[in-house]
């Protein structure tokens, strides 16, 4: 049994009607823009009902000064079949404005998206609403800027110092 | 130190010499390092431990993983401000006497990585003996820099508490 592609983005399509915004192929993978405040119904729905039961990837842009609104989330969602065929992914994105960028958190329908989540946050700043234990994953957690930022400077090492030394001053106490 | 072979006084002979050039002639031989490795180089690092460099011609092979027990620490690898609070505590778990070898650029000025996170150059935290550069050096590069902190022991040696 193989399944079928087109139908599952047509049956993404009929379910919300308002919160497809726009697909797009390119070189055979398939890009769903999506209503970011209808994320977790649209994902628990593609879980639930298509049976997308694993988060490739889970990662965010910034596009600051090319697009506007200025992030986009980006989900690699996969369904296991038993063919090859049925190995099937699928991207979706969701953009978010600059003002206080939040998106709800899919930790409820895949697990995995936990600390995925915590890295985007920890990156760009985003929040997700819902997440159980929003906290900073790489950076030091009393850390202050977002370094994937496009408006941060890559080479600005005054905030790791900082931490640095707070841990230092830790240490010795 | 100097040998007294005069069979006037006690047949096999002895060797005269000071508490100090006994325990660093000692100490250069027997160098224990603490592997302190956190990327790439750190596999360089293994390979001189390993038979073929085989660092254990130098007395130094007995890598410790506790720092209580070490007094050579190689560091090598990217070292980042998180990492680093982590790196300057084992140096001072460390007992004295105690010498540093920094391995690689990332540690000698944060090699490729000019970045937020990575600090440039683990002497901003730690006192360095001796640099090795390269991405990653070669195992002989190394091996030279043991030979190097076991001249400066000879030399300088350091104070018997
Ligand atoms: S100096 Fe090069 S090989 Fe060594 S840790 Fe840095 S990047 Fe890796």
């Amino acid at each position: 049994m193989s399944f079928d592609f087109e139908q599952a983005v047509s049956l993404l399509k009929t379910e919300f009607p308002q919160d497809i915004l726009d697909t797009k192929e390119y070189r055979g993978e398939t890009t769903v823009f999506v209503n970011s405040e209808k994320i977790a119904s649209i994902c628990g729905y593609l879980k639930n009902n298509l049976d997308f039961t694993f988060l490739a990837d889970l990662t965010a842009v910034d596009y600051l000064e090319i697009k506007s609104p200025r992030y986009e989330v980006v989900y690699h969602v996969h369904r296991f079949g038993v063919d090859c065929e049925e190995n099937i992914r699928i991207r979706l994105k969701a953009k978010i404005s600059d003002k206080e960028p939040t998106i709800d958190s899919v930790v409820s329908i895949w697990a995995t998206a936990d600390w995925l989540e915590r890295e985007i946050y920890d990156m760009f700043g985003i929040e997700f609403a819902g997440h159980p234990d929003l906290r900073r994953i790489l950076m030091p957690e009393d850390y202050g800027p977002f370094p994937l930022r496009k408006d941060f400077d890559v080479r600005n090492r005054e905030a790791s110092k900082e931490s640095f030394e707070k841990a230092l001053e830790e240490d010795t106490d | 130190m100097g040998v007294n072979a005069d069979p006037l006084l006690g047949g096999e002979g002895f060797l005269t010499t000071t508490i100090e050039t006994l325990a660093n002639w000692g100490r250069k031989n027997s160098l224990w390092p603490m592997p302190f490795g956190t990327a790439c180089c750190a596999i360089e690092m293994m390979g001189v431990f390993a038979s073929r460099y085989d660092l254990s011609r130098f007395g130094a092979e007995v890598a410790r993983f506790s720092p209580r027990q070490a007094d050579l620490m190689i560091v090598s690898g990217t070292i980042t401000y998180k990492m680093a609070s982590v790196c300057r505590r084992i140096y001072d778990q460390m007992p004295e006497p105690k010498w540093v070898i920094a391995m690689g650029s990332c540690t000698c000025g944060g090699g490729p990585f000019d970045s937020y996170a990575v600090v440039q150059g683990i002497d901003e935290f730690l006192p360095v003996d001796v640099y090795v550069g390269g991405c990653p050096p070669r195992p002989e590069a190394l091996i030279d820099a043991v030979m190097k902190i076991q001249k400066k022991i000879e030399m300088k040696g350091a104070p018997v508490v």
